[in-house]
């Protein structure tokens, strides 16, 4: 029973269609959830007691960087699948979240930096999030670079999938060190929100961005496999009644 | 209203984190549309490429 | 397939041997001829190298290079330069590192060596270590070796330099390593110069963040042994897992 489940997931145009119709029961909800979001965190939220209404970029920072690791670590799982199991599938997985998760990092970088100014008084720091998400950002360059720069689409996926499997295993390694580095170079001038527990006003718009961001990706991921699922299907008899459809 | 958009006086950081932000969840969700249709566009071609060289 | 008139052929025949008679044998001697076809590469790929010495003095060149433009764009000042001696001889050495995993690799690439290493039958992780641990004795033993030259032009004292070339000596094994994984997964790419760099720098930033900690504690006369076990640490973690990702990565490229 679960073998079939599984074999259903390797089979292209099974993932297609089931893709397709899954769609927009990620988007919808996804696009509810960061409405509500929005509205809870500019408008419902009180102003935080140190950092005024500047602490509102918290409910687009935060969900952004938890995308950028979260699609990271799909990313890597989906490519450890396609390159253990040789799944086609699993590889279309990893193209697709590429992109995406690059995007959110540097949405994070962003407003990060834009965050940092009011609140401690510069653009940038070394700080070990910061910095840890900046090298993240070059990790996604680098596989999707690699991906570009092979022409074979099959020595492509497995290539990248190496790389993001040998990021990943940095990634902490990286992390720890920046940590480390920076506690040696910074006054403990760590950021920490108000020190009392934020009232829930505050903490669900959080949460909802949180969950919306992570619908949005399965809704993306799902729209993306399916034009990576396509380009490896190269004259597979199933293509044509969806491209005629 | 006015007080809203000043954001007790962080709007001109406020604001564009949430443009960035939003604007980056636009372009991911136009992009990968395009994607699509491109894929499928091409899907579409080599079939009839196929169809023709039978 | 040609085999026997190219000059790989020529220059693999005397580990080629060795390696096709290893596949034959049986199960319990199959470690020890492992062991055997590793060191036959690793002499090989010295031997090569010497061949053409003044491929091997590139790297050390540009490391004098890069390290000379600091006083010239900084200060000429010994004290200032001293604060910055850490960053400098770890980037320099970094880059000096990335230099040389051209020819290393793609030499071999191109002439088919690659490909008779992953037929030979000899486990490729251990062909890969060989690899890397030429690459390493050839780039980063002598970067070590050459960096107390380069610390004293930049000011440091003559106490400092035993943990200098003992710090970038156990970091540039991890970098070889990391770098022959980069190598292997751009092989056949062209003008992947910069891929490579992308590729390689973020993975080895924390050699470079424990590195020149380690040298930054010399410099001051203070103990460095923290930052130099967790570089020997980084450096067991790369020897275990390297030469297998990099043996993968070869495999991909060569399909």
């Amino acid at each position: 029973m679960a073998w079939t489940w599984f074999h259903r997931l390797a089979s292209p145009p099974h993932v297609y269609a089931l893709a397709a119709r899954l769609t927009p029961w990620f988007a919808w909800p996804a696009a509810l959830c960061i409405a509500a979001g929005l509205w809870g965190g500019l408008v419902l939220a009180p102003p935080d007691y140190q950092q005024g209404d500047g602490f509102r970029i918290l409910y687009v920072h935060a969900p952004s960087a938890w995308m950028s690791l979260m699609v990271y670590m799909t990313m890597a799982i989906a490519a450890a699948i396609g390159l253990i199991w040789r799944m086609k599938v699993a590889h279309a997985v990893a193209a697709s979240c590429a992109p995406i998760g690059a995007s959110f990092t540097f949405a994070a970088l962003v407003t990060g930096a834009l965050w940092g100014e009011p609140m401690w008084g510069t653009y940038w720091e070394w700080d070990p999030r910061l910095t840890s998400e900046l090298v993240l950002l070059f990790l996604y360059l680098g596989y999707m670079g690699l991906r570009a720069g092979i022409e074979d689409p099959q020595r492509a996926d497995r290539a990248s999938a190496v790389l993001a499997i040998v990021g990943v295993v940095n990634v902490p390694i990286i992390h720890y060190s920046v940590t480390w580095w920076n506690s040696l170079h910074q006054a403990p001038s760590v950021m920490r929100l108000a020190k009392p527990a934020m009232p829930f006003v505050m903490v669900a718009p959080l949460l909802l961005m949180l969950l919306g961001f992570t619908l949005l990706f399965v809704a993306l991921l799902l729209t993306r496999l399916r034009s990576e699922v396509l380009a490896r299907e190269r004259s597979a008899s199933w293509i044509r009644e969806v491209v005629s459809a | 209203m006015k007080a809203f958009f000043d954001m007790g006086g962080y709007a001109a950081f406020v604001w564009p984190a949430y443009a960035v932000t939003l604007a980056v969840i636009g372009l991911n969700i136009v992009s990968a549309r395009r994607a699509l249709a491109r894929a499928r566009e091409q899907a579409r071609r080599r079939l009839q490429i196929q169809g023709e060289a039978r | 397939m040609s085999g026997l008139e190219s000059p790989a052929a020529r220059t693999l025949a005397p580990v080629a041997t060795p390696l096709v008679r290893g596949a034959s044998r049986a199960r319990t001697a199959r470690s020890a001829d492992a062991i055997e076809a590793a060191r036959l590469a690793l002499l090989r790929d010295l031997q090569l190298a010497f061949r053409k010495r003044s491929q091997l003095i590139q790297p050390l060149a540009f490391f004098a290079m890069v390290t000379l433009l600091f006083p010239l764009a900084v200060s000429p000042e010994l004290s200032r330069l001293r604060e910055l001696a850490p960053g400098v001889l770890w980037v320099g050495a970094l880059l000096a590192s990335l230099l040389a995993l051209e020819f290393l690799f793609r030499d071999d690439a191109c002439d088919g060596t690659l490909e008779q290493y992953a037929l030979s039958g000899q486990p490729l992780t251990a062909l890969m270590f060989a690899k890397t641990l030429a690459h390493w004795l050839l780039t980063g033993l002598p970067l070590a070796l050459m960096a107390p030259l380069v610390a004293l032009s930049l000011g440091v004292g003559p106490a400092a330099l035993p943990g200098i070339v003992a710090a970038i000596a156990v970091g540039s094994v991890t970098l070889s390593l990391i770098g022959s994984i980069g190598a292997s997964l751009t092989l056949g790419i062209k003008r992947s110069g910069a891929l490579l760099s992308l590729l390689t720098l973020p993975l080895s930033l924390p050699v470079l963040i424990f590195g020149a900690r380690a040298t930054q504690l010399a410099i001051h006369g203070a103990p460095y042994g923290a930052p130099l076990e967790l570089l020997g640490a980084l450096a067991m973690l790369g020897i275990t897992l390297a030469p297998l990702a990099a043996a993968a990565a070869v495999r991909i490229s060569l399909e």
